[in-house]
């Protein structure tokens, strides 16, 4: 399969993920799956023998008390599934993107994204599930593991769907960025946008030099390009220049550091996701 | 038995069986004493053991032709029991083998023969060349230049001799004329007089001179246990290569049943157990015996040349004998086995020189046979959970899945099974159809169970068409996914 995931959910950045899907199929006329993951099956609490004398022979009359039980529940997630699917479907079509099929898994999403989406061009999910506590900042849970997990690249959805006229490319001069900048210039998904390629920091040690480099390859790719280099933090000048130049997605490389390092001392994606409030398209 | 039968069984090959008798009579000498000397008796233990076994078994035994007597399989097992208790322990335990083996007669256990394959039969036969080969290097080593001279004389003999003339056994005429030789010249050669002492009286009925309690019977059963096996099973394949060498079918269970009657009785005359022994069996075949006449008269040859011609016998020289065995050795080797292996399928080949292997180093044709034959099943329940696929089909609207499944379910092939399902995918149904299965044992439900349960868990509706007769049968017995308590609770919503 050649084309476009679109995760979807019950939360409200479900409908904004599959404007998104729709958006991104009409620019590439690849088709659009919807895929919706009904999610971890939790343990069955009713008839759990917790004297620990289960023996071997146990297991299967154990397993079909569980089925029954959660039978009933696992039908009534896949009536709401199917309808969701069902609604996401009509809602993409309506919004003019060719094929569209869907696919409901049980578990997971991210092992649903990595079972279906192996070979899919790019995925589509939005910031924060219906799982994801809406007062508190931090992302869904879901969010940065899909990221990870996916090696293609990965259209974050905002909340509310606006129409994309120009993008923003955070360049930071490594591997990440410079798939971004092979990504804008070898898929149809970004052709024709105006294109903004900012640096943070002070452009010491050639960095300078690379983004000029890549701006030059954009230009020679048709794209029109304002290549500047700011000085400051990653989060803020990037945050500034989307709020001044009314960006409407940002590119970025996705987490170029270990998990560990970024438990430390926090990951520039994760922050960068989190403060702005337009879609966000990851590249591995 | 129809009496047609029973005359051809008898008379159907008077001259042939009569000559071959007398050459398996001479090749049973040497032997009786090796084997008798293996197991720690006197050599007469041996020599009694033979004529008696081959006396009964001719009228008692299922495989017209074949010769049994006492051999170095069973011999190999005795060595404890006589060490440990004596000669008369020996024969309560050839009686109690017997016994076992009457019995084993009687529950028709000849069917386990099915389950030794082509391949273990080779590997078996191979490695018996190799033993038969074995046993005669002691009489090559350390013996007077002369011997080799005599060896190769009579080797040349036997081989040459039937490109003159097959009217005669050319091993008969080998063993008369190097006797001959060594009389007429006063040749200073071992001979089968130097290997022991040779009876002088007819054997005659005695009880073996044991208490008849339980103490008794629980220090002879083991023994006798082993001896009843490897026994039976050696006169089985036996069997089964006198049957391919004379193309004609024999009576495994009346076999069975005749080992038995010979050992009790032998038991009872004072001789150690036997069974049947390839290597006389196919000199006997291969001299022209094809009837019952031939074991017959191979038993009663041998007691009368101990008997009669006690002093010529003695005389022969084992130069001649060993001549005799190594023919025995070569004959019985497949030597098409070893061009067949580069052609033949890697397991097979593997089974047969495993066998060979197994047997050459234990010197216990059972535990060969065993390795083989558990390999062989290994082999074989692999390559069937080869012959497995699992295809599947998406109904339309993404909402039902059949999975139709092909092939033999069952402990091998179950993991696959169970692994064959997508239980990630949310359906409303989902169809298994095994019309083209077969569920052949409780790993096998299992897996089926494991299947039903789990997509019913994820709110599946599961429907299992084309279950076979037999896959019913036992699925309805053992299987959990179709019990009220699994399904009711959820089909009553």
């Amino acid at each position: 399969m050649t084309g476009i995931l679109a995760c979807i959910d019950g939360s409200i950045y479900s409908q904004s993920v599959c404007e998104h899907a729709a958006w991104a199929g009409r620019r590439t006329s690849r088709p659009v799956e919807v895929l919706h993951a009904l999610g971890r099956r939790e343990v069955s609490s009713v008839p759990a023998n917790l004297s620990g004398n289960l023996d071997a022979g146990e297991s299967e009359t154990l397993l079909a008390e569980l089925s029954s039980l959660d039978a009933q529940r696992a039908k009534l997630a896949q009536k709401r599934g199917r309808l969701l699917l069902d609604d996401a479907k009509a809602r993409i079509e309506a919004a003019g993107a060719g094929e569209v099929t869907v696919r409901l898994r049980n578990g997971d999403i991210v092992d649903a994204v990595a079972q279906t989406g192996a070979g899919s061009r790019l995925v589509v999910i939005g910031k924060r599930g219906e799982a994801a506590d809406f007062a508190s900042l931090h992302l869904g849970s879901n969010l940065e593991r899909v990221v990870r997990a996916s090696s293609e690249p990965v259209l974050v959805a905002a909340r509310a769907w606006r129409p994309i006229r120009r993008f923003l490319l955070a360049y930071d001069g490594g591997p990440s960025a410079s798939r971004a900048v092979d990504l804008a210039l070898g898929d149809p998904l970004l052709h024709g946008l105006e294109c903004h390629l900012l640096m943070a920091g002070n452009g010491e040690g050639g960095a300078g030099a690379r983004l000029e480099a890549a701006a030059a390859r954009l230009r020679a790719g048709g794209f029109e390009v304002q290549a500047r280099v700011e000085p400051g933090d990653a989060e803020d000048v990037i945050a500034r220049a989307v709020e001044e130049h009314a960006i409407d997605l940002l590119v970025m490389g996705a987490y170029g550091h270990s998990r560990i390092r970024a438990l430390i001392i926090g990951s520039t994606t994760t922050a960068l996701v989190r403060s702005c409030r337009i879609p966000v398209l990851l590249v591995r | 038995m129809d009496f047609t039968r029973l005359r051809a069984e008898w008379f159907g090959n008077v001259r042939g069986d009569l000559l071959a008798g007398l050459v398996v009579a001479l090749a049973l000498i040497p032997e009786a004493i090796a084997f008798s000397i293996i197991a720690g008796v006197d050599p007469k233990i041996g020599l009694y053991a033979s004529f008696s076994i081959a006396v009964i078994i001719a009228f008692a035994g299922g495989r017209p032709g074949m010769i049994s007597a006492a051999t170095a399989a069973m011999a190999i097992l005795m060595i404890d029991l006589v060490k440990e208790h004596g000669l008369e322990y020996l024969l309560a335990a050839t009686v109690v083998t017997g016994v076992l083996q009457v019995l084993a007669g009687f529950l028709r256990l000849g069917f386990v023969m099915r389950f030794i394959s082509r391949s273990v039969m080779t590997g078996f036969v191979n490695a018996l060349a190799i033993l038969i080969f074995l046993a005669q290097v002691p009489e090559l080593i350390g013996v007077p230049e002369l011997t080799y001279l005599m060896v190769a004389a009579g080797l040349a003999i036997i081989y040459l001799l039937p490109r003159l003339t097959r009217a005669v056994p050319s091993p008969l005429v080998c063993i008369v004329v190097l006797t001959a030789v060594s009389i007429g010249f006063g040749l200073d050669l071992r001979t089968v007089g130097d290997m022991g002492e040779l009876p002088s009286t007819l054997p005659v009925f005695l009880l073996p001179d044991v208490p008849l309690t339980l103490d008794t019977l629980l220090i002879v059963l083991p023994y006798a246990a082993t001896l009843t096996v490897v026994g039976l099973l050696e006169s089985l394949m036996t069997a089964s290569i006198v049957d391919g060498l004379t193309d004609t079918p024999s009576d495994k269970n009346r076999e069975c049943v005749g080992q038995g009657v010979a050992n009790v009785a032998t038991g009872f005359l004072g001789g150690m157990a036997g069974c049947a022994m390839i290597g006389q069996s196919v000199i006997n075949v291969k001299s022209g015996g094809r009837g019952r006449l031939s074991t017959l008269s191979a038993g009663l040859f041998l007691l009368f040349l101990i008997l009669v011609l006690g002093d010529w016998v003695r005389q022969i020289p084992m130069a001649a004998l060993v001549a005799v065995m190594i023919m025995v050795s070569i004959g019985t080797f497949s030597w098409s086995s070893i061009r067949n292996l580069k052609d033949h399928p890697a397991s097979s080949s593997v089974v047969m020189l495993a066998t060979v292997v197994v047997v050459v180093a234990t010197h216990d044709l059972a535990q060969g046979v065993l390795v083989g034959v558990l390999l062989s099943g290994l082999f074989f329940a692999w390559k069937v959970a080869r012959i497995f696929r699992v295809t599947s089909a998406l109904s339309p609207d993404g909402r039902h899945r059949t999975y139709a499944v092909e092939g033999e379910v069952f402990f091998a092939s179950s993991e696959a099974f169970v692994a064959a399902f997508d239980f990630r995918e949310s359906l409303e149904r989902v169809t298994i159809d095994v019309t083209r299965a077969h569920i052949w044992d409780l790993s096998g439900v299992a897996a089926l169970d494991t299947a039903v349960l789990k997509f019913r868990r994820d709110g599946a509706d599961v429907d299992i068409v084309g279950l076979n007769a037999a896959s019913t049968t036992i699925v309805d017995r053992l299987a959990v996914h179709d019990k009220p308590g699994a399904l009711e609770r959820l089909m009553g919503h």
